[in-house]
């Protein structure tokens, strides 16, 4: 086994292929620093959690710290070669019509293009945050990728394309290390919005784990047996079938109706409804006063609005998206079946990134026919509720430190910016924004699915480092405020993924508990300005 | 009698011309892919703050707003100014600016060049002066700057720990051959005839006719400049025309499909395309559409 002298910086293209021991091991003095309460590393950063021995022993785990992909390590050489060749198969079918047409274009232009500049680099949050580990880098997977394409997939690759793009071995090894690298990016694409040419190693990490999944079965349990599966099953990815997910709303209904005073009640199944709102199912059990926040407002504002009962047709979320085409266009379908079947006017989203841009973006270009229902974000609605003057708002009811996250699949892929901004400078006179905001925004750190990823020590990595620029970035909007726990303070984020997140990782730095950073959606703090309700919504909620 | 020069003229601007329309035509004809947009979208009129029509409710109802001119603008700023990497890397930018303009200049050089040997195939009688300063101007100012930027993408790759990792061979060698390029330009117009006889040259090559002796240099430019211009359509540097794919056809293509629309017979047509993935969840045989896998029912 040969060594690399400094696994950080030192890493080169070709060690990604070579038989060593883990690639890089990052320790809390390479991370990136943190403002103030979290400035001494030494008093906030909890050790990292080392990989089990069990783990090691069964899964490949040379790659870095942690573990998500849990590749079994294979019986015999002949197995090796057999995985290695699925693999080639794959990245071929990659750069066929027939079998990629929905990336072809944007991925091949991406691999023959790039000019190596880095300027993807410095925009991206993971890798800024490790202390800039050469293994994070954007474009050092891609780069693996593109050599192994131009090697050993293009005519006199193995004359030409050493001296053109650089060498690389395809072994076990290679495979391997790939597949869990493809499970090192939020897919946020701020490094594609940076990029000068246009290529996009976000979608380079997707294809990736695509060509794993859709040729070698390989994805991460969460996303396809947890996730995907379980909802096409069951009805829900949180397990829920219709049975369920009705009983837990008439407990929400219940309790939303002892909070705010008012008699409210969820619609089910109203045929030929002007919307049908469909929440991410896990509001239902992680924030039940999200799905709350929803009925009140509709309610209050008169709004001919339902749910529906149908399997799948009450949850919006599709983990196809961040790494499976055929997953992805399955529960599409289902969702637009629910909507055909009730006949309503149009699809609205509750607060889910995902959702929003699985169901109307990415869906745009596979629904057609019947199945091509209006499709559309919340974000507008709660917008033009807010300001028609329907509901009585006291923002004084709000008057704490707000800031704003942007979920990237919402905004910076979704052009959906400033309805959200506009219900908060009507109600949130405390609000101020994050640097940098809007279509610039960094992820949360638990995109592309990573927020319901727990395994083994995925935690540590999760929240030390694909999540820390978000956290830096909460902590510098809300500089200058108290920051003991005496004074409440909230981050606005409309996302069901953001949210899992931020739970996770403020509690990680007890940052709720020693400085009231608090977080959750913007329905919430519509309910809790408004003057009809009982005082006090969100934090009836959180007791 | 054919001269050798005006063959290698002529196959170099063909092949140019040939790959750039190969590539342009295959990836034009690539099939309609999934939306991929990143905004701002250029295009989307009232929403220069980043946002989209979708920041509207009932949003297929409404009139939506193009303006060309602000997409035009921001294509031309990127292009000719490098914007992007203006703002998200300007270490690069001081080396790369000056390089693709230097270029910019170069191939307004070489147009002069064109129209100056027009004018003397043409017999045109007005201009002769201002016109041989603009191509003396042009030449030696794009050769230094592209000079400039070459040398310094060049070094800069090669002691930046970060971007040598990344740079093989290839990317020495074609920073070279425009760090060779500027060199002979600026030796050629400085030189007691300057670019005279490449205009004279030129004038031969349009009228297939013998051309006069040329010096050295000026012949070693003329030969180096014709192989690069062949050789760039070959390479990654063909990003210079593929660009507009990947930022006017992915990066700003927010085109909604509509029902009825042309767009979603192409979808339709897509979504035909055979299968053959072989994961346990897609079973691919080859035979099965898209639409197949999309609404098979999983094994409960």
């Amino acid at each position: 086994m040969k060594e690399i002298d400094n696994k950080n910086t030192d890493l080169k293209v070709e060690d990604f292929s070579k038989d060593s021991d883990r690639l890089l091991e990052l320790t809390n003095d390479d991370l990136m620093p943190l403002p103030e309460p979290l400035d001494d590393k030494a008093k906030s950063e909890p050790p990292w959690k080392p990989l089990s021995d069990s783990a090691k022993e069964k899964y490949e785990s040379d790659l870095d710290n942690t573990l998500l992909l849990n590749i079994p390590k294979p019986k015999s050489k002949e197995e090796e070669k057999k995985y290695i060749k699925q693999f080639l198969q794959g990245l071929e079918k990659l750069f066929t019509k027939e079998n990629n047409w929905v990336f072809l274009q944007p991925f091949k232009l991406t691999m023959e293009h790039c000019t190596k500049c880095h300027t993807c680099s410095e925009a991206c949050h993971i890798f800024q945050a490790s202390g800039r580990a050469e293994l994070y880098r954007p474009t050092y997977r891609t780069e693996i990728l593109r050599r192994i394409y131009f090697k050993y997939l293009k005519p006199g690759g193995r004359f030409f394309g050493r001296w053109q793009h650089g060498d690389i071995d395809l072994n076990w090894k290679t495979v391997a290390r790939l597949a869990e690298l493809s499970y090192r990016c939020n897919l946020c694409r701020r490094c594609a919005q940076a990029c000068p040419i246009g290529c996009d190693n976000g979608l380079v990490a997707r294809e990736i784990r695509k060509l794993f999944s859709q040729e070698l079965g390989w994805a991460t349990k969460e996303l396809h047996e947890k996730g995907s599966m379980q909802q096409l099953r069951v009805g829900s990815s949180t397990g829920m079938n219709p049975e369920v997910v009705k009983d837990n709303m008439d407990f929400i209904d219940e309790d939303a109706s002892d909070i705010t005073g008012m008699d409210i009640k969820t619609p089910w199944d109203v045929q030929g409804a002007d919307i049908l709102l469909i929440h991410n199912a896990g509001e239902i059990l992680s924030w039940p006063e999200n799905p709350a926040a929803f009925a009140v407002i509709l309610q209050a504002a008169g709004i001919s609005w339902t749910l529906s009962s149908e399997a799948l047709g009450y949850d919006s979320v599709n983990y196809g998206l961040f790494y499976d085409d055929a997953m992805l266009a399955k529960v599409v379908i289902k969702h637009a079946l629910a909507a055909k079947k009730l006949g309503v006017k149009k699809i609205v989203f509750g607060e889910c990134g995902h959702a929003h841009k699985a169901l109307t973006i990415i869906a745009d270009r596979i629904l057609t026919g019947d199945l091509n229902i209006p499709r559309e974000s919340s974000m507008p609605l709660l917008r033009d509720i807010v300001m028609s003057g329907k509901l009585k708002l006291d923002p004084s009811r709000n008057d704490f430190p707000v800031t704003l996250h942007d979920p990237c699949n919402m905004v910076r892929m979704m052009g959906i910016v400033e309805p959200q901004r506009e219900v908060l400078r009507k109600i949130a006179p405390r609000f101020r924004e994050m640097t940098p905001h809007g279509v610039n925004n960094y992820c949360c750190g638990g995109g592309s699915g990573f927020a319901i990823h727990s395994g083994h020590n995925f935690v540590d990595w999760r929240m030390k480092v694909s999540g820390r620029m978000k956290m830096k970035q909460i902590l510098e909007a809300f500089k200058g405020e108290d920051s003991s726990s005496e004074t409440y303070k909230y981050i606005c984020a409309p996302c069901s993924n953001c949210k899992g997140q931020f739970r996770d990782i403020l509690e990680y730095y007890g940052l709720t508990e020693n400085n009231g950073i608090h977080y959750g959606g913007l329905v919430e703090l519509i309910v809790n300005a408004m003057t009809d309700v009982k005082p006090g919504f969100i934090r009836a909620w959180e007791q | 009698m054919i001269e050798p020069l005006h063959v290698l003229t002529l196959s170099c601007i063909v092949i140019f011309i040939t790959a750039v329309l190969v590539r342009f035509i295959r990836t034009a004809r690539m099939p309609v892919h999934l939306r991929w947009e990143i905004y701002p979208v250029a295009h989307d009129k009232g929403f220069e703050h980043g946002g989209s029509y979708m920041e509207n409710q009932d949003w297929r109802n409404r009139p939506q707003e193009h303006s060309q001119l602000n997409k035009l603008k921001e294509f031309l700023t990127e292009f000719l100014f490098l914007k992007a990497l203006f703002h998200h890397n300007r270490k690069l930018w001081w080396s790369s600016f000056p390089f693709h303009f230097g270029l910019y200049i170069i191939a307004a050089f070489a147009g002069l060049l064109v129209i100056t040997a027009l004018s003397s195939v043409f017999n045109v009688k007005h201009g002769g002066v201002f016109l041989s300063y603009l191509v003396q101007f042009t030449g030696i100012a794009g050769a230094i700057l592209c000079l400039f930027g070459s040398a310094g993408l060049f070094f800069r790759r090669l002691f930046d720990k970060g971007l040598k990792k990344y740079s093989p061979i290839s990317a020495y060698f074609n920073l070279l051959l425009f760090v060779g390029i500027s060199v002979l330009m600026l030796t050629v117009g400085f030189s007691s005839s300057g670019f005279g006889p490449m205009s004279a040259y030129i004038v031969s090559f349009l009228t297939w006719s013998a051309h006069p002796e040329m010096p050295g240099p000026s012949k070693a430019l003329l030969i180096l400049s014709l192989l690069v211009l062949a050789y760039i359509p070959l390479t990654h540097m063909s990003h210079f025309f593929m660009k507009w794919f990947t930022w006017d056809k992915i990066r700003w293509d927010d085109e909604p499909n509509l029902p009825g629309s042309k767009l979603e017979k192409r979808i339709q047509a897509a979504l035909a395309y055979p299968v053959s993935w072989s994961a346990p969840h897609i079973k691919g045989d080859g035979k099965k559409s898209w639409v197949d896998v999309a609404t098979e029912e999983i094994e409960k």
